[in-house]
């Protein structure tokens, strides 16, 4: 390794939970192929060389290995739906995390490549992928360090490249890294983006990247986290993952939780048994909320996610729970907010971040989004009107229309709209952008009613100044809204 | 066509060797001109053309698309302070009011000194960490104003250069494949048949692959 220090990826925090994915984590040297081999590195590959493709597709498919990238699909029903007789075919690997509020993408690379590197080989082997392109998010500078660095290591000692392990199966791991676009992490933009292009998503159906992907050819994307979840299955076997957590849910996920939590952190929790209660309450992991406050809302899967309030703290990581309570596990981040969040304004820091990112391919999306923005800002501001209310549930309806999936709010009689939202995008990035908007209006539509009261520009108002500026706190000086404006 | 230095221009032919398609290059190529410059000047967009086989109006067309390539010149070091929900949350409006200040440029500008660059960023997946930013997409935690004035003071007088590199260098450790150990890349259209690894598992077992 080079010379310089890297700094510690903080944020994880070991519990009594099993772990998977993160066994490693505790060492300084965890990304190490020293480190790796003394810890069960590449076992589970000979396991899997040992076994015929088929049986190694078989022993996945069993596990039930849902994706850990925000769909949730299984990987080993993905990886049945190359076409057969039609070769070459590709694995690209999806490391462009960038969903807000999520990261342990970032940290699997950062702190346990060759566990990644393991997962991408047993993948190729079970399908008969025959090239790697391992696609990292740009701004990950250290992630593309330490896994160039692993890749390299793993070269040279025989673990990726040609006749691996001394056997026929032989593959390349090309590392590719992006540029900053938050789109490309949908996985036909991402294709896109490896063959070179603005990374703007492909019409999906009737093509899935599994039947026509990279240059054209049968193409598995998938998310890092579901590889790294690969050499465990083969080390341990099916029958031990699904052992954790619920039939539907099995294993362990990575779920960072952040905002006005005592012990922000990336927790590995148990899969459809813990709650949202446990998380963010209990002592192994969040801790509750700082002293005095209490939990106003929260997103339970990524800044696409629909909006919990206290009334859903007690549903488990379990999508066919979480779906029909108007929201969706995403990509694993948990957002809280406590009672000193200024809701229109936290709404805007999100409903900003999908109209940039919007690649414009999609007029609903590349307008609708920005319209989105505008509107809701100048209703943040107080400058807005009744009228604007209206404006951005119908520009959400033209992205998304029929109901939006939204949570129930029981002291207004509010039952809760399931999961998943119609849309006019090819795209998810188009609903995104009304997600957490619509959310806020419909769970705290007060906050929104006192903003465009008449004269609601004099005594409310938090924005000051910069662009960037949302001053989602009262000011700790002040606690008061009124003196906030008086920093417009 | 003289952008690229020899080494630069070794390494460009290393990266397309490793793709099926050349033009699948064009983004890490992007870098490496990125890494060279600062910026990605028009001269590198020409050569990179020629490199990966294209035009130099398709390779602005991918290069405009990204974030992270600037066209135009930068400070030696990019702020990039995160505005997304979870570091809003924990005070990055504040904490960019305060660079603003501390800078004397308003978010999207360079100091007269070409030393920093200041911007508005989404999301940088440190969530947990907030509010946090990077400088040349390198980290930095929980930052208060404190925090950021002897980040300043360090960068300027040239304290973390060991850590962080100038604008344009990302990793600074590349991926090499030994000649020795490499499978190599092959267009699609040249293989027609299943790998050799599953042509000898159907040998021994019943099935295909699925």
């Amino acid at each position: 390794m080079a010379s310089y220090t890297i700094p510690h990826a903080p944020g994880f925090v070991a519990n009594d939970a099993p772990r998977i994915v993160t066994e490693r984590f505790d060492h300084p040297d965890s990304y190490t192929l020293e480190r790796y081999l003394a810890t069960g590195g590449y076992e589970g590959l000979r396991a899997a060389l040992g076994r015929t493709p088929d049986d190694v597709h078989g022993e996945v498919r069993s596990a039930t290995l849902l994706g850990r990238g925000g769909a949730g699909f299984p990987a080993g029903v993905k990886w049945g739906f190359c076409p057969p007789g039609v070769w070459p075919r590709y694995l690209v690997v999806n490391g462009d995390e960038s969903e807000p509020g999520t990261y342990k993408d970032r940290l699997l690379m950062e702190l346990d490549p060759h566990q990644l590197i393991e997962g991408c080989l047993i993948a190729c082997y079970a399908v008969g992928l025959s090239q790697c392109f391992l696609y990292i998010r740009g701004e990950m500078a250290v992630a593309q360090e330490r896994v160039a660095q692993a890749l390299n290591e793993a070269y040279e000692a025989g673990w990726v490249g040609r006749n691996i392990c001394g056997t026929d199966f032989s593959v390349d791991i090309v590392l590719h890294w992006g540029a900053g676009a938050y789109v490309v992490g949908e996985e036909t933009a991402l294709i896109e983006s490896l063959e070179g292009n603005r990374g703007m998503p492909r019409l999906k159906p009737p093509y899935f990247p599994a039947a026509i992907g990279l240059y054209g050819q049968p193409t598995i994307v998938n998310n890092v986290e579901t590889l790294a979840n690969l050499p465990w299955i083969m080390r341990n076997g099916a029958a031990a993952f699904t052992a954790i957590g619920t039939p539907t849910s099995p294993g362990t996920r990575m779920i960072a939780v952040s905002g006005h939590v005592q012990r922000p952190g990336v927790y590995e929790i148990t899969n459809g048994t813990t709650t949202f209660r446990d998380l963010i309450y209990g002592e192994d992991y969040c801790g509750g909320l700082r002293p005095g406050r209490k939990l106003k809302a929260f997103v339970p899967g990524g800044g696409s996610a629909p909006w919990f309030t206290p009334a859903q703290l007690d549903l488990p990581f379990e999508a066919s729970e979480v779906g029909p309570q108007g929201s969706m596990l995403g990509s694993g981040a948990v957002m809280v907010m406590d009672d000193t969040t200024d809701i229109p304004a936290a709404a805007l820091t999100l409903t900003k971040f999908y109209a940039h990112e919007s690649c414009g391919k999609c007029v609903p999306c590349r307008e609708g989004a920005t319209w989105l923005e505008r509107v809701l800002r100048r209703v943040c501001d107080g400058t807005g009107t009744p009228r604007d209310l209206e404006v951005l549930l119908e520009v959400g309806a033209s992205i998304s229309p029929g109901d939006f999936p939204h949570a129930a709010v029981p002291e207004r009689g509010l039952e809760a709209k399931p999961f998943p939202y119609q849309m006019t995008t090819i795209c998810f990035v188009g609903p995104s952008a009304f997600a957490p908007l619509h959310s806020a209006m419909t769970l705290f539509p007060e906050e929104f009613e006192a903003r465009v009261a008449p004269n609601a520009h004099l005594e409310t108002g938090p924005s000051h100044g910069s662009a960037s500026s949302t001053g989602l706190l009262g000011s700790p000086a002040s606690g008061s809204v009124s003196e906030v404006s008086v920093r417009v | 066509m003289t952008f690229f230095t020899e080494e630069n221009r070794t390494l460009a032919h290393e990266i397309i060797g490793r793709y099926p398609k050349r033009r699948s290059a064009m983004i890490p190529l992007l870098h490496v001109a990125q890494a060279q410059a600062g910026w990605v000047t028009e001269e590198a967009m020409v050569e990179i053309a020629e490199l990966v086989d294209t035009t130099p109006a398709e390779v602005l067309g991918t290069c405009s698309f990204y974030e992270m390539f600037k066209r135009e010149p930068v400070g030696k070091f990019l702020v990039n302070i995160c505005a997304t929900m979870s570091c809003a949350l924990a005070g990055a409006a504040e904490l960019m009011e305060h660079a603003e200040e501390r800078l004397g440029v308003r978010a999207g500008g360079t100091t007269p000194d070409g030393l920093f660059t200041l911007a508005s960023a989404e999301c940088q997946a440190a969530c947990t960490e907030a509010p946090c930013l990077q400088v040349n997409y390198r980290y930095r935690y929980r930052v208060d104003a404190d925090g950021f004035d002897q980040l300043v003071d360090d960068l300027a007088a040239g304290a973390l250069d060991d850590e962080i590199p100038p604008h344009g260098v990302t990793a600074r450790v590349r991926q090499h494949i030994p000649a020795g150990r490499a499978v190599g890349a092959v267009p699609p259209e040249a293989v027609a048949e299943e790998p050799v690894w599953l042509a000898v598992a159907d040998g021994v077992s019943s099935g295909g692959a699925s």
